[in-house]
């Protein structure tokens, strides 16, 4: 027997992200997103934006809400929380694939 | 809806406990049969059987008897039954539980067998459970008890929802006059400069940051690769990416109160108010050391699912996962998964979780102790002789 994933339809009224804190570089899908444009809110300020995803963002996913080059800090809760692997454009989904821990070196 | 007033069990040393067991403590692996046999013998007894005990030393030994000890002593348990090969370290567990005045008997196996241990045990255990089901819950107040949080299978809606959610709990719990403990050495990479600024004064943070620092070294001079154990595997499906990310997730369960105290590990809080262990982040050494230094309550956000439970310390689940919550319900306390979606507020979270937490210092069964969740599992520092 295979488990197959459920998956979870928000409602009408639900966001496609949250973004912690002004200024970061990150927003979490909190819903399983399909490619295009969606609306993000920040959970510091309650501002609302939108955005556009290149590729489809599940649920508990991150959306890259700017270009970042690569070697350069990705800033999430105003902290970074790693490296980027290489350059990352505004609307790709950003994970292991592309970005690193900066403290765990041996973890690379 | 908020219960009117707080129930619990006052102990003989003024502590207070939320639940009334009857424990059956191996000092060592060799004690594990008997223990069971006591507990299958009298049911309604609780024994707690584990992995050491034997040829351990030093630093690594005194931590095994100061969680043996510290477990008897909790709160939530009325009466200790220890068990062990010999009776030299038996007798060391049990004057430490006996120093609370609960009721506690020790039993040593050499030169009687498992038999006539069981046949003498058990004897001391229905007394010992008679007793306990005389004591009275009676009224008691919040600042008397010791919660401790942990978060488990954490993802990105842990730093959304679940530890936000119970960072309410935390300060509200602390404000109110009471004690909560968190730890997780490791899992505050990236993010230790904000537990070390929230210290209360310099000792506490100079006692923080060795401790960091030392958990940190020994992970780095072992020349292991984290990679896929720390973040975990869970955690990487759920969307957490690095070891920094999953930290300031972990990191904002603990509130904004100050850290007042840092303590070694399985050692019970001197000052009421927000503590830190030195502690592994493995879901049952954690709440295992929680229940050793006092704590009555663990609050336990999850995004992916841990299922973890604790023989003596009930565990609140809080997930904001909606997949988990819908997937995994038996095991999920509290769902929160409305906070993504922008449905309720924080605090709107934060007064369903103390709802929750109270029904379950009066009594009511959490998911864990109702599916019979009971790990019990001792932090080993290194090994045996």
């Amino acid at each position: 027997m295979s488990q197959t994933d459920e998956r979870i339809r928000a409602p009408e009224s639900a966001p496609g992200f949250l973004i912690h804190n002004e200024g970061d570089h990150v927003a979490v899908a909190v819903q399983d997103n399909e490619p295009g444009e969606l609306q993000a809110v920040y959970m510091d300020s309650d501002r609302v934006l939108r955005v556009r995803a290149s590729e489809a963002i599940p649920l508990g996913h991150k959306l890259a809400l700017v270009d970042l080059e690569e070697g350069a800090q990705v800033i999430e809760y105003g902290v970074p929380i790693g490296l980027t692997r290489r350059a990352i454009r505004a609307g790709e989904l950003v994970h292991i694939h592309n970005i690193r821990s900066a403290r765990w070196q041996k973890s690379l | 809806m908020a219960e009117k007033s707080l129930s619990g069990y006052r102990r003989a040393n003024g502590q207070v406990g939320i639940r009334n067991y009857v424990v059956i403590l191996p000092v060592d692996d060799l004690s594990n049969a008997v223990c069971e046999a006591v507990a299958r013998t009298i049911p309604g007894t609780l024994a707690l059987p584990h992995a050491y005990g034997r040829l351990q030393y030093g630093e690594d030994l005194e931590l095994t008897f100061r969680t043996l000890a510290g477990t008897g002593a909790n709160p939530n348990v009325a009466a200790v039954v220890v068990i062990g090969i010999e009776p030299n370290w038996t007798n060391r567990i049990v004057e430490q539980i006996a120093q609370t005045g609960k009721l506690v008997a020790g039993f040593s196996i050499e030169r009687f067998g498992d038999l006539k241990t069981l046949a003498a045990a058990a004897r001391v255990a229905q007394q010992f459970l008679q007793d306990a089901s005389a004591l009275q819950r009676e009224p008691i107040e919040r600042n008397e008890l010791i919660i401790s949080i942990k978060c488990g299978e954490s993802d990105t809606t842990t730093g959304l929802g679940s530890c936000p959610t119970v960072a309410q709990a935390v300060d509200r719990h602390v404000q109110s006059g009471g004690t909560v403990i968190f730890g997780e050495t490791s899992e505050l990479t990236g993010g230790e400069h904000l537990i070390a600024a929230r210290c209360a004064n310099d000792d506490v943070r100079a006692r923080f940051q060795a401790m960091y620092n030392d958990y940190i070294d020994e992970i780095i001079s072992s020349g292991a690769n984290l990679l896929g154990s720390q973040p975990t595997q869970g955690n990487i499906r759920g969307g957490l990416s690095t070891i920094e990310e999953k930290a300031l997730g972990n990191i904002a369960k603990t509130g904004t109160v100050p850290i007042v105290g840092a303590l070694a590990p399985a050692v019970a809080p001197e000052q009421k108010g927000l503590n830190f262990m030195d502690s592994s982040s493995a879901a049952a050494e954690f709440i295992t050391l929680m229940g050793a230094a006092g704590a009555v309550l663990h609050l336990f956000p999850t995004g992916q699912g841990n299922i973890i439970g604790n023989p003596i310390v009930p565990v609140i689940k809080i997930t904001a996962n909606p997949l988990t919550a819908r997937t995994m319900s038996e095991h999920i306390d509290l769902d929160v998964s409305g906070l993504l979606w922008r449905e309720y507020n924080l605090r709107e979270a934060g007064d369903r979780l103390m709802a929750t937490i109270d029904r379950t210092i009066n009594g009511r069964l959490t998911c864990a102790e109702a599916l019979g969740h009971r790990e019990f599992v001792l932090t080993k520092l290194y090994r045996s002789a």
